[in-house]
């Protein structure tokens, strides 16, 4: 098994944020939301359910905005029930397409269980077994600096898992109503189109 | 015994719908196949202005119309009734969300079926849909597929809410195994 990591959630976050320009952000539910939502922005869209629905969002998204950016960013345990669903998107080549994995080998919210992907289950090699352009595992802050400009730019789909360590952090956003997250990101993309 | 219906190569609703899917402009087609929705598929992926994606399963198709509508695109998702059970979680967040959402859902497990294993799912579609929060309409004679798939479509994308067509095994035809 790997070396754990010692890189902080939040930490991989802000970096992978901080210069996200017109990208549209994705999360799957639990600690990727809240992560995310320490940097909230109109073009991010939180799940707070569908357990295993990120990627495909993203997916859905990424053929609607082929011009913009689609980053999804999930965890282990939302990832690996949507597993299905990078063979399809590696099966349909979606350029647009980054997806990260914050991957603390965790279940978080249900009481810290252990994920498949703390027993070897490779999340990268999958994604690359399905066709995904580019794959990457990181564990320290330099080593994902250097994916993300990859991220934001490189002919996807893309996967990058990013290592953590196990911290909690405080749940770090309030913007719950489903509805009002929808028509925000849509308000944000196409103005007072947006409800035609 | 009488033949159950046409070949679905010879009825004329599933290019009907193809027809209407234009007219209401769904730009995303989310499919799990089957032998009902067969020549409806064909005609989808022949079409360059529509992106006509197989999932792996159906759940996949709800997430990704909830992404094709975030990102402008309206869609839809074709599927068999056995496909329903596996996306009334993901439906939850279609409801939340208020996402319109147009699935046609061709039925088996309800007129003439020869699998007992399709009964349990196939009586369970129209039960399962609307608690799920779903408008359905179930559809037993084919002159009435292209108009009611237009009616659902442009009520779901004009009141953001989800809406199901099922498509009666009456209509799909069935296998009679008595010959």
């Amino acid at each position: 098994m790997l070396q754990k990591s010692n890189l902080d959630r939040r930490v991989s976050i802000k970096a992978l944020l901080a210069d996200r320009s017109d990208a549209l952000v994705v999360t799957g539910l639990g600690s990727s939301c809240y992560d995310v939502g320490t940097m909230d922005h109109p073009r991010n869209f939180y799940l707070w359910g569908g357990m295993g629905g990120a990627a495909m969002i993203g997916a859905g998204l990424a053929i609607a905005q082929p011009k913009n950016r689609v980053i999804v960013i999930t965890g282990d345990g939302e990832m690996l029930m949507g597993l299905g669903s990078l063979a399809t998107i590696g099966a349909e080549k979606i350029n647009n397409l980054s997806i990260v994995v914050i991957d603390n080998e965790l279940y978080s919210e249900t009481g810290m269980q252990p994920t498949h992907t703390s027993r070897g289950v490779d999340l990268a090699a999958v994604a690359k077994a399905t066709g995904f352009i580019k794959t990457a595992t990181v564990s320290t802050l330099p080593e994902l600096k250097t994916w993300i400009p990859k991220v934001y730019s490189s002919q996807g789909p893309l996967l990058l898992v990013i290592k953590v360590n196990t911290n909690r952090h405080p749940l770090s956003i309030q913007l719950r109503d489903g509805a009002h997250i929808k028509n925000r990101f849509r308000e944000a993309l196409f103005g007072v189109n947006a409800f035609d | 015994m009488k033949a159950a219906k046409k070949p679905e190569s010879e009825a004329t609703w599933p290019l009907e719908i193809y027809e209407v899917l234009k007219k209401i402009r769904i730009r995303q087609i989310a499919y799990v196949p089957d032998a009902g929705l067969s020549v409806l598929i064909k005609a989808c992926h022949a079409n360059k202005e529509m992106r006509s994606v197989s999932l792996t399963t159906e759940e996949e198709g709800v997430a990704m119309l909830a992404g094709s509508w975030l990102g402008g695109d309206r869609g839809v998702l074709l599927m068999q009734s056995s496909g329903v059970g596996n996306c009334i979680n993901m439906l939850g967040t279609i409801s939340e969300c208020r996402f319109p959402l147009l699935a046609i859902v061709t039925m088996r497990g309800e007129w003439g079926e020869f699998n007992p294993w399709q009964l349990p799912m196939g009586q369970g579609t129209l039960k399962a849909l609307e608690n799920a929060g779903v408008v359905v309409q179930h559809v037993t004679d084919a002159a009435l597929l292209g108009e009611t798939v237009f009616a659902t479509g442009t009520m779901a994308f004009q009141t953001n809410r989800a809406a199901a067509v099922l498509i009666g095994q009456r209509v799909v035809g069935f296998k009679d195994w008595s010959k």
